[in-house]
């Protein structure tokens, strides 16, 4: 029984990281003002990425880095459509979801003889070494160095967004672009530097995915975890902790489903619909706690000077 | 004028393109040190713009600006801070749910070490100013909680925070009572005695008279005189300020009320926030009589519209039109009850703004038999109807029925709502805030429709933030504070004074002892 | 001078620069990777036209994403951002088999029930959305997302439950045969049909190599429809009033929150009805095991997008995007390049789509700056 708990707790933080870099990718773009459903896109070219430099590297950290990379390089055409030229963040947030994974598949197949998924590649030690605590329960807690390091960049967001000069700047953007501009606070840098750390944060995730969980690229790699961070940033009312809580909660329902579904667990359900619970369960959380959400005042609206 | 040490500001030239349209020609002024200088113009007369490119939010295309004789180029509001410039926009500039300290602070944070904001010192800073100047305000309270006129303080304190020695305020009075401006011109004047130098900017002659030493006056982006404010009277100003003789009165014969249309009784609303914006209200508005009701923004009269127009829920009480209740019904109903509105928002409730101006005008009637065949839209009735209302109510581009609404003027986007709530042919009309925006032209327009509707029978009721125009256009004037009615006049029967101190909360009797 | 910014402020314009940028940036990146642009485009646009079987086939492929196209575009129009296109296309296949597996009736009762049943199964999706925003102002976004995924699951649950699955297989039975909405089905493959195909060479590789049918007409008679419905019709007034400001049309007496159903319900059902399409249109006639989405919906999106959600420029822009799609397997096959580029190329497309936004307002720039010169 304990085991088994254990085991739920480890699974539930192992599936919740990748969601928990994105969502915050997803905080940071959208408390300056700039929706970014373009996660998906750049958490595909993040995991790509970091298999292959992991791969050739030999060095997985390397990897997490290129990853990062590779997430603002992507994030840079977000970037300059939806600040410098104002364009329908949507739209664009729509490209980038084309652009990533199809630059991501088409190195791949042009890196590894038009394979589609990369060889297995080295992964980021455990958070007690890779070996520690084997045969026991407490196996199950030793997760990836990833989940420690998705809650300290949480802690470090909100530090950033909420006790320092330039959090407050952020969301003063995001809130009031007219005031913040009034101030001499340079709005469309501030949204084009938000945008750009979303696309490392999401790269980070995608790596998150190749370096720890599944240990290769493939193009299944990231199929919706984009999606459901974007859920988790409206979830968590556009807060890191909560955004955090809404992962954790998306990944506690897919670890029900693991360890529920399991032949031996003794409970007769179909896995489909094991499956789907997280979703439902969204929707019901939704419905019962959330109510009407409170976005960022002015979040997806190009700010044009001079106009009120 | 020559450049000298003497004059905190001096603009010399002031051009400003806004595409094709010079918003500024050639436009000069002149403000002494330790002045109050005031800037008169309508609306649209560049006014805003002029102190947008003393601020550094626009560049202009010609001209110099000179601070304390010294030539200066304003680039950005940063440069305009450093050079001591402040200014309080007419929209203001603060974020809602940000505290009172983090709005002031914000942009010029005081931290201690990587940026982490201190923000024990920062509050300390500001109660200093607070004290200074006499500018109370609560630096943890949240900007959606407090009222108006603390919201002008905030904006205030931004400015001295930021060590602002010129301080430039847009149009500072239009959300204030008699009481507050009083209030504010009093700071002003401590502001002052302490070597400030002030701008403000409005198109109020009475305020100018009241407050200011010089008036530097702007038509259609052109200037037209400075003149010591105590030399001229408002008739002269106001002349000036529109080109040629206005009427600062509305022309109307005394009401011949009839029977009551409308009727509200002990009516109850809750706002967003469940708390009573409307309590225990009473109200009755007769067919050829205009009811006008003053009040401060936020004493209930949003929810008391919402209420009307059943966007909202009643909590108690009943609203009757023609003796039949319609409180918690739906829109829809209150309009087929001959209940016609001019919202005070034009742009958020009164307009589609992508739609055409025709597809504007039927947007209530769209649903009649008239307008529409099997489900499909009645184009070619929809468009002759609008022809004709733009000719009838001279909106202008003529034309103009294919065009979206969005390319007209303010007035001329205001003159389509009031073509089309009036041409429904109302029993009651509803008129809120009806002139906000507008220029003197087009709010004499506006008051003279109400006038003529009024003496077509309809009742009418007008619900103004704009005392004057209460007191002005309405036979039977209301004053609501706190979301209910705390006292009614007849037009005539009583003075400025009274009114604003009880839309300020003042007692009845108490106020009679101190017109005594 | 005016002519040029007339020719800007086309919206067709904007279109082709976009379409134009999407050819350059996929050149530039296929010369990096070391191979020949230009063979490659030769490739694709062979694989698109050069045979009759390519045509018929890019239609095929079109024909759907031209509907959930349709389906964005629609309650895009409407102020809604329906990303659940996705979902309400597999709701609507699934429907479709269920019916379609379990009855047999005459084709003349069959094809339509089906079809309805798939119409519905993505009016329930489109309309669970729409609720959830009407009534508990739940963003369409977050929801839709989470539909798509219980879409996704379902659809697997089907395919696994008992009485759909075929044995030895991963997929379900195919929908009885009187269901198919392909063109002469029996006939073209009989000695008479085959017979009369022959004298006629484009006809015959067309009928008798490809799935074709009639699901392409309806598409764009749905396009026809959707365009009366939103530009002639009272609804459409209405749909349109709330999407473009909710508050001013609910002043004006508009109940929104029915609005905001209906066009859901609309919306998802033009996905539903591509699923539904599918199946009674396409080899195989059944759903599979989904490892992940097939995006159909997801495709509509940047249909949608690419035709600045016009429902008649959806037709264009689904075409387009279905040769895109079938051509880009020819650029592996023949040139070796990753099928991928294509994906990069539409995507870069609808980038530019979303930049070439701002052409018009350049062009009217252009126009008061040169109105300010002659002054």
């Amino acid at each position: 029984m304990l085991s088994k708990f254990l085991l739920l707790i480890g699974i539930t933080l192992m599936y919740s990281t990748p969601l928990v870099f994105g969502a915050l990718g997803g905080v940071i773009s959208e408390r300056s003002g700039v929706v970014n459903i373009g996660i998906e896109g750049m958490m595909t070219m993040g995991a790509f990425t970091a298999a292959a430099v992991s791969y050739y590297t030999g060095n997985p950290w390397i990897g997490l880095l290129a990853a990062g990379g590779a997430g603002v390089a992507i994030a840079l055409l977000h970037a300059i459509a939806s600040v410098t030229f104002k364009a329908d963040q949507n739209v664009s947030g729509i490209a980038i979801n084309l652009i990533g994974p199809g630059f991501a598949l088409f190195f791949c197949r042009l890196l590894f003889k038009n394979a589609t998924t990369t060889p297995p590649v080295q992964t980021l030690p455990k958070l007690f070494g890779n070996n520690a605590f084997n045969g026991t329960p407490v196996e199950n807690l030793n997760v990836d160095i990833t989940v420690i390091l998705g809650l300290i960049v949480t802690a470090i967001m909100w530090f950033y967004l909420y006790k320092t000069k330039w959090g407050l700047r952020i969301r003063s953007v995001g809130e009031h672009p007219a005031a913040a501009d009034t101030l001499g606070i340079n709005v469309s840098r501030t949204r084009f530097l938000c945008v750009l750390a979303s696309g490392m944060l999401a790269g980070f995730g995608g790596a998150s995915m190749t370096l720890a969980i599944i240990s290769q690229f493939n193009p299944t790699a990231i199929s919706g975890q984009g999606f459901i961070a974007l859920a988790a940033v409206i979830f968590g009312k556009w807060t890191p902790f909560g955004a955090y809580g809404a992962c954790l909660l998306f990944g506690l329902a897919q670890a029900l489903t693991v360890v529920l579904g399991g032949s031996d667990s003794g409970i007769n359900v179909p896995s489909q619909i094991l499956a789907m619970l997280p979703y439902v369960l969204t929707i019901i959380v939704l419905i019962l706690f959330v109510g009407r959400s409170v976005a960022p005042k002015e979040d997806g609206i190009p700010y044009e000077k001079g106009v009120r | 004028m020559e450049v000298s040490k003497e004059y905190a500001v001096q603009m010399h030239g002031i051009t400003k393109l806004f595409g094709t349209f010079r918003a500024l020609d050639n436009v000069n002024l002149d403000v002494k040190k330790g002045s109050i200088h005031a800037i008169l113009g309508e609306n649209g007369a560049g006014k805003s713009t002029l102190m947008n490119v003393l601020y550094g939010l626009y560049q202009a295309d010609a001209g110099e600006i000179y601070l304390n004789g010294e030539k200066v180029v304003i680039k950005n509001p940063n440069v305009a801070i450093e050079h001591g410039i402040g200014m309080v926009h007419q929209h203001f500039m603060l974020v809602d749910n940000f505290t009172v300290t983090q709005n002031i602070i914000l942009g010029t944070e005081v931290t201690s070490r990587f940026g982490v904001l201190d923000m024990k010192k920062a509050r300390e800073e500001i109660l200093n100013i607070v004290k200074k100047y006499g500018l109370e305000v609560d630096p943890d309270a949240k900007i959606e909680d407090i009222s108006v006129g603390m919201q002008q303080r905030v904006e205030i304190l931004k400015a001295l925070y930021r060590g602002a020695e010129i301080l430039i305020l847009d149009e500072p009075t239009a959300v204030l009572t008699p009481q507050e401006i009083e209030e504010l011109i009093s700071i002003m004047h401590s502001l002052i005695e302490d070597g400030k130098t002030i701008i403000i900017i409005t198109h109020k002659l009475k305020e100018i008279k009241a407050s200011s030493d010089v008036c530097t006056i702007i038509r259609r982006g052109q200037y037209i005189d400075t003149v010591p404010v105590a030399d001229v009277d408002e008739e002269e100003l106001a002349t000036k300020m529109v080109g040629h003789a206005v009427k600062l009165v509305v022309d109307k014969t005394p009401a011949k009320p009839g029977d009551v249309v409308f009727e509200i009784d002990h009516l109850t609303v809750k706002d967003d926030r469940g708390l009573e914006a409307v309590k225990d209200l009473s109200l009755k508005v007769r067919k050829g009589e205009i009811v006008g009701i003053a009040g401060v923004d936020g004493n209930g009269q949003k929810e008391l519209v919402e209420a009307i127009t059943c966007l909202t829920r009643s909590e108690s009480g009943t609203i009757k039109i023609n003796g039949t209740e319609i409180q918690n019904t739906t829109p829809r109903n209150v309009i087929e009850h001959k209940v016609s509105t001019i919202h005070e928002d034009r742009q958020r409730r009164g307009l589609v703004l992508p739609f055409t101006v025709a597809e504007n005008m039927v947007i209530e009637k769209y649903r009649t038999p008239e307008f529409k065949r099997h489900g499909m839209q009645n184009r070619e009735k929809a468009q002759e109807y609008t022809k004709k209302l733009i000719q009838d109510y001279d909106i202008r581009p003529a034309g103009c029925e294919n065009q979206p609404v969005r390319g007209l003027s303010g007035g001329n986007q205001q003159k389509v709502i009031i073509a089309r709530e009036v041409s429904n042919d109302p029993d009651l009309l509803i008129a809120v805030q009806p002139t906000r925006g507008l220029d003197v032209g087009a709010i004499e327009y506006v008051h003279k429709t109400l006038v003529r509707e009024r003496d077509a029978g309809k009742a009418i009721l007008l619900i103004s933030l704009e005392l004057d125009e209460v007191m002005n256009v309405s036979d039977t004037i209301d004053v609501i504070y706190d979301g209910t009615i705390v006292a009614e006049y007849k037009q005539g029967e009583v003075d400025e004074n009274t009114i604003g101190l009880l839309m300020a909360g003042g007692k009845q009797n108490e106020n009679a002892v101190q017109n005594t | 001078m005016k002519m040029l910014s007339k020719i800007l402020k086309k919206q067709i314009t904007s279109t082709i620069i976009a379409l134009l940028f999407g050819f350059l940036v996929a050149a530039i990146v296929l010369a990096i990777a070391g191979y020949n642009p230009g063979q490659a485009f030769g490739a694709l646009f062979k694989g698109m036209l050069s045979k009759p079987k390519y045509i018929s086939n890019v239609i095929i492929k079109a024909t759907p994403i031209i509907l959930t196209g349709l389906s964005v575009a629609f309650a895009f129009k409407t102020g809604l951002f329906n990303i659940g296109a996705e979902g309400q296309y597999v709701a609507g296949s699934i429907a479709a088999v269920l019916v379609g597996v379990k009855l047999n009736l005459p084709a003349v009762i069959q094809v339509p029930l089906v079809v309805l049943a798939g119409v519905l199964g993505g009016m329930v999706f489109g309309s669970v959305v729409g609720f959830l925003k009407a009534k508990f102002g739940i963003h369409e976004v977050i929801t839709s997302i989470m539909l798509n995924w219980i879409s996704l699951y379902l659809s697997n649950f089907i395919v696994s439950s008992q009485a759909y699955h075929l044995p030895n297989s991963t997929s379900t039975y195919p929908v009885n045969e009187s269901s198919y909405t392909m063109i002469l089905p029996k006939w073209k493959t009989s000695d008479a049909g085959m017979a009369a195909l022959k004298p006629n060479k484009w006809l015959y590789e067309m009928m008798l190599k490809t799935d074709v049918n009639v699901g392409i007409v309806i598409a764009i008679l749905m396009a026809v429809v959707i365009w009366v419905l939103l530009y002639r019709s009272n609804k459409g007034y209405e749909l349109r009033a709330v999407g473009f400001n909710r508050d001013a049309a609910e002043f004006a007496g508009i109940n929104v929150n029915r609005n905001i159903v209906q066009a859901m319900l609309i919306a998802g059902a033009l996905s539903g009805l591509a699923g539904a399409l599918s199946i009674t249109g396409i080899a195989p006639h059944k759903i599979s095991t989904l490892a992940a989405f097939e995006n159909y919906g997801f495709n509509g999106l940047s249909v949608a997008m690419i035709a600045g959600s016009s429902p008649i420029g959806c037709v264009f822009a689904g075409l387009l995007f279905g040769g895109l799609l079938y051509g880009g397997q020819s650029v592996q096959q023949e040139v070796g390049a990753p099928t991928e580029i294509i994906n990069i190329m539409i995507g870069t497309i609808v980038f530019f789509v979303a930049l070439t936004k701002v052409v018009p307002a350049l062009a009217e720039r252009l126009e008061k700056r040169g109105v300010g010169h002659a002054q």
